[in-house]
Parts: structure tokens; sequence; C-alpha cells
């Protein structure tokens, strides 16, 4: 219930975000809470103490199933795309894990790499995708509401604040209660959870299953944002991104990915138009920065405030 | 039938190139546990380095022929300079940490390391065609190919046998197994296991430079050609299974033949066709095919 109160303020800031801001800040606050969702769903996976280096697999799944859905069905529904990219990419995370879920440490990072470089090699190549170039998409409705154009954007903020919120507060419950105990516990120590009489793999599976559907929510949300889908959403610079932004806010509060993601594209912005040619140097320094000092994310920072007060 | 023998060539052509580049990541793996994404910039650096090197030895109108020296001298000072530099300067204070996080360390490094490239080399192509087109050209099956093919090849062989020997016959590299094998009761045994760090990785660096160097003169030396051969390493160094040499020469030869026939009969599928195989080595063999069994630990 705490939590649910907690989770008004960020959708109110969110909203006045939507109607207030310059189109610019309305875009960059999209992409922060798309990638915000792919990381938060990463986290869930991590509980189990595994990192994957693919979930760009299901970022450019929900993205492409998206644009699909508005460029060959011609459905134009912000809110059906939305649901489409989540859904597909949770079908093929439930396909993958199957397989997946019976891989620790570096083979499961290296197999779930393989399997987006797998997606990465078909898309790169198939013409009617737009090959490299990928494809424009073009939401016109909400929930049936035609938009006027100009103000889509501002509704696709709001619509994905609002599952933003929902889905964190999902990941909170989840995770603080029993479930989110079990997982822990396999990632200390996966057998004795198995001498326990729970089964790690089942955990794990699970798991991996939220972190793809959330990518893939997570992906059309982007689609959504830019207008535009390409391969290069499931290449594994764009996994190595979300690794990043996962270590960057630390593993410890849900509302950190969105924090480290709003963070990560405000940097990428500013460093785009002045230094373009440091912007990598200048992330790789923070994220070993980060590594050496607070190895638990910048969460640490506001965890030692609140203690110290 | 009269493809075989093309496809073999260029399949076995790749593949060389394959093993040049995986052998290192492999090595460092093996005996620091760290799956190094700087690998792709060594790599570049060392290409960007045989530009260098070469170009100023040929724009000097020195002899041609020494343009070969001038690309092994690009990848032997990538190696004992920036290897030794990355492995003392940051990666030593980093023993211990977990595989992942050692994954995302050399991951920022990798990051850092291609803004310092395109800083030192700008962000244009550099071409070197001259090495490339000097040995001239032969006839394959009706196809025509050039010589240099046969030296990469003939290099990844003398480079591999090389390393075997160092590996398996010298004390060296028997100090370097005794390592692999058990760290902490190497250090007991009084071996000093930090300067088979720093040893190990400067090699790895060579061999990564090495790779970058002799392909500088077949390609456009632009930045990012690092970050497509990280992967490509990365399959197929667990194809082969981590850590060890002689996987990593078979995954080099199976990636290269089946790209090389893929690229023939169904070329859209070449980069799906690489990953795919990782993908299948690693569900049939979850660590690679020749990797050791570890003792599950309770």
């Amino acid at each position: 219930m705490k939590a649910a109160i907690v989770a008004i303020a960020p959708l109110v800031a969110l909203t006045g975000l939507a109607l207030l801001s310059p189109q610019w800040l309305v875009f960059m606050a999209m992409l922060a809470l798309a990638k915000g969702v792919v990381v938060l769903g990463l986290l869930v996976l991590m509980r189990t103490g595994l990192v994957s280096f693919g979930q760009g697999l299901y970022f450019g799944i929900g993205a492409y199933a998206a644009a699909l859905l508005s460029h060959h069905l011609h459905v134009a529904d912000a809110a059906v795309m939305l649901l489409a990219g989540a859904a597909a990419a949770g079908l093929i995370a439930a396909l993958l894990g199957l397989l997946l879920a019976r891989y620790r440490d570096i083979f499961f990072a290296m197999l779930s790499l393989a399997f987006s470089m797998i997606l990465y090699g078909v898309l790169v190549k198939s013409a009617a995708l737009g090959s490299t170039d990928g494809f424009n998409l073009h939401a016109r409705t909400f929930f049936g509401v035609a938009l006027a154009s100009g103000v889509e954007r501002r509704v696709f903020l709001i619509a994905g604040a609002v599952c933003a919120v929902v889905v964190a507060l999902l990941v909170h419950r989840l995770l603080g209660g029993h479930w989110g105990r079990l997982a822990t516990g396999v990632r200390d120590n996966e057998l004795r959870v198995a001498y326990l009489g729970a089964s790690p793999y089942r955990v794990v599976y699970v798991n991996y299953l939220i972190a793809g559907a959330m990518a893939g929510l997570g992906g059309a949300l982007a689609a959504l944002a830019v207008g535009h889908v390409d391969p290069e959403m499931t290449y594994w610079t764009t996994s190595g991104e979300f690794v990043f932004i996962a270590i960057l806010g630390g593993t410890q509060s849900i509302l950190a990915p969105f924090v480290a993601a709003s963070i990560f594209e405000a940097l990428r912005t500013i460093a785009s138009q002045y230094a373009p040619n440091v912007w990598q140097m200048s992330l790789g320094l923070a994220m070993l920065a980060i590594i050496m000092f607070l190895p638990a994310g910048l969460w640490t920072l506001a965890e030692r405030r609140r203690r110290s007060v | 039938m009269s493809s075989i023998l093309p496809i073999a060539f260029d399949g076995i052509t790749y593949a060389s190139w394959l093993f040049l580049i995986s052998a290192g990541l492999t090595l460092i793996y093996g005996v620091m546990r760290i799956l190094n994404v700087a690998h792709g910039s060594l790599y570049a650096l060392g290409a960007y380095a045989a530009c260098s090197l070469a170009g100023a030895w040929l724009g000097g109108g020195l002899p041609a022929a020494g343009s070969f020296a001038m690309l092994l001298l690009a990848a032997l000072l990538v190696g004992s300079v920036a290897g030794p530099l990355i492995e003392r300067g940051l990666l030593q204070w980093m023993y211990g940490k977990d595989e992942v996080v050692l994954v995302l360390i050399t991951y920022a490094l990798f990051l850092i390391m291609e803004d310092v490239i395109k800083l030192v080399w700008g962000v244009d192509s550099l071409l070197l065609p001259d090495p490339y087109a000097l040995p001239g050209n032969f006839q394959l099956g009706g196809l025509t190919y050039p010589v240099y093919n046969v030296l990469l090849i003939a290099l990844a062989l003398a480079t591999g046998l090389a390393l075997a020997w160092a590996l398996y016959r010298t004390r060296q590299g028997k100090l370097l197994l005794a390592v692999i094998h058990d760290r902490d009761m190497s250090m007991a045994m009084g071996i000093n296991v930090s300067r088979v760090y720093l040893a190990t990785f400067a090699v790895g660096a060579t061999l990564a430079a090495l790779g970058g160097a002799f392909t500088a003169p077949t390609i456009a030396v632009t930045p990012g050609i690092g970050v497509e051969v990280i992967v490509l390493a990365f399959a197929v160094v667990v194809i082969g299974g981590l850590g060890s040499l002689g996987g990593a020469a078979l995954g080099a030869l199976l990636v290269g033949l089946v790209r090389s026939a893929t690229v023939r009969y169904w070329p859209e599928a070449e980069l799906f066709s690489i990953y795919a195989v990782m993908a299948m080595v690693l569900i049939a063999r979850p660590k690679g095919l020749f990797a050791a069994q570890e003792a599950r630990k309770i």
C-alpha cells in the first residue's frame, strides 16, 4: 500500500512533464522510461545471480512487433502495440527460457548474447524488414481514440508512465515476497535451494520470462518514441547499455533503473551535443569509478544520506 | 563439386583470421578468468598502428616488402606497450571480482579505448592496400585469389604452433599451465603469479594486435572495426571451450567453414549461421567442445 502511494509521485511528475515540457524533453523522457523498464526486467533476472548480455533480443522483438503491427497489419493503436510488444517478447522468452534456464554465469551471458546476435543477423539481411535501415511506424490512435498530430508523444509518455509504474509495483511485490527471497537463495547457493525442495530451474525460468516481457514492453515504448525501428536495437552494444544502466543504478531499489536511465539519457544528450568524441570514454570512466567505489550503484549514495540523517 | 575447393579455401582463410584474434582471448581467459571485451579494441589498435607504421615505411620510399615487417612490429609494439599498461594500470586491481563484473570492467575499458583511438587517429578511414596487392594473385577452381590469403593462413599456423610449443614444451609454459590448473597452489609453490598474469596479458594483446595488423591491408580501417570482432571472437572461443587453445583452433575452423559454405549457398544467412553454430554447440555441450569439467561445490 505504501509503495502504491509512493508511486503516485512519479506518475504525477511524468504527467506534468508530458503536458508542459518541450517536445525534445518528452522524447528523452520516453526513451529513459523505455530503457528503465528494460533494466528493471534485467534487475529481476539479476536477483537470481544471472546477467544477460542479450536483452537487446527482447528489446528488438518488442520494437519490431509494434512496428510490424502498424506497418503490415495497419493496426495503428498504441495500446495494442505496447501489448503486442510485451506479448511477442514474452512468447519468445518462454521458448528460449526453457533452454537458457539451465545455464549459469558466463555461459548464460554468452548464450543469451548469441541469441540476440542471431536475431541481429536475420534482421540485417531481411530486405522485407528494411535491412540495416529498418522502417518507420506510426501510431495514430490510443485505445481507439484518434490523436491529433503533435500531442501523440505526450499521450504516449503518460501511457508509458502508467505502464512503468504498474510494472514496477508488480515487480516490487514479487521481489519483496516469497519469490524474491527464493531468487536471492538461488543466487547465493542454488544446490541448497534445491535440497530445501524448491526448483531453481523454475525460479530462473520465470524470472527470465519476466525480464524478456519487460524488455519487449520497453522496446515497444522506444519504438513509439522514436517512430522508427532498426537492427541496432538488437546489437550487443544495446544489450551492453542495459547492463551498464543496471550497474549505474544498482540493484537495491525498484526506482534505481529509472533514475539511472534518466541520468544516462541526459548525459548522452548533453555529450553528443558538446563532446561527441569523448562520450564513450566518459561512460567507460564513469563505469569504472562506479564498480570501484560504489559497487552497489548510485543508489548507495541515497542510502548513505538516509542513514546519516 | 568444383565449388568445394573455393569454399574450403575461403573457409580456411577466414578461420585463420578468426584464430589469430581468438587465441589471445582464450589464453587470457584460461589464465586470468577474464573474458576481455577490450580485446576488440586491441585488435583495432593493432590495425591503426599497422597503418601508421607501414604507411610511414612506404611513404619513406623504402622497399615495399619491408612493410610486412612493419605489420609485425606494429603488433609487437601494441602488445608490449598497451598490454602491460592495461594489466598493471587497471586489471591488477580487479582480480578476485566476479567473472561477470570483470566482463563489465573490460567493457568499460573497451568504451574508453574506442574514443582514445578516435582522438589519436581521427574518424576518417585509413587505407593500406600495398601489402595486400604486393604478393600477387593465383588461380583456384577457376577463381582468382590473392596470395596474401595464403600468407595469412601460414601466419595463423605458425602462431598456433608457436603458442602450443611455448605452452607445452617450455618451462615458462608449464608454469603457466600450473597457474591455469590451480592458482592458489601455484602461488604456494613459489610461482610469481602476478608476473604470469602480466606476461599472459601482454601475449594475448600482441595476438589481438597481430590479427588487427594483418587485417588492416584488406579493409578500410575505421572507428568501430573492433566492435564486430569482439562478438565473433567470443563465438569462436565459446564454441571451442573457454580457455582451450585447441578449442579456439577447432572453433575457428568450424565457424570459418560454415560461414564460407553459407556465403556460397545462402548469402543472406551469413551472420545468422555463425551465431546459430555457437548456439547449437552450447546447447549440445553447455561449456563448449573442449572445456574441462568442474566439480560441483556445495
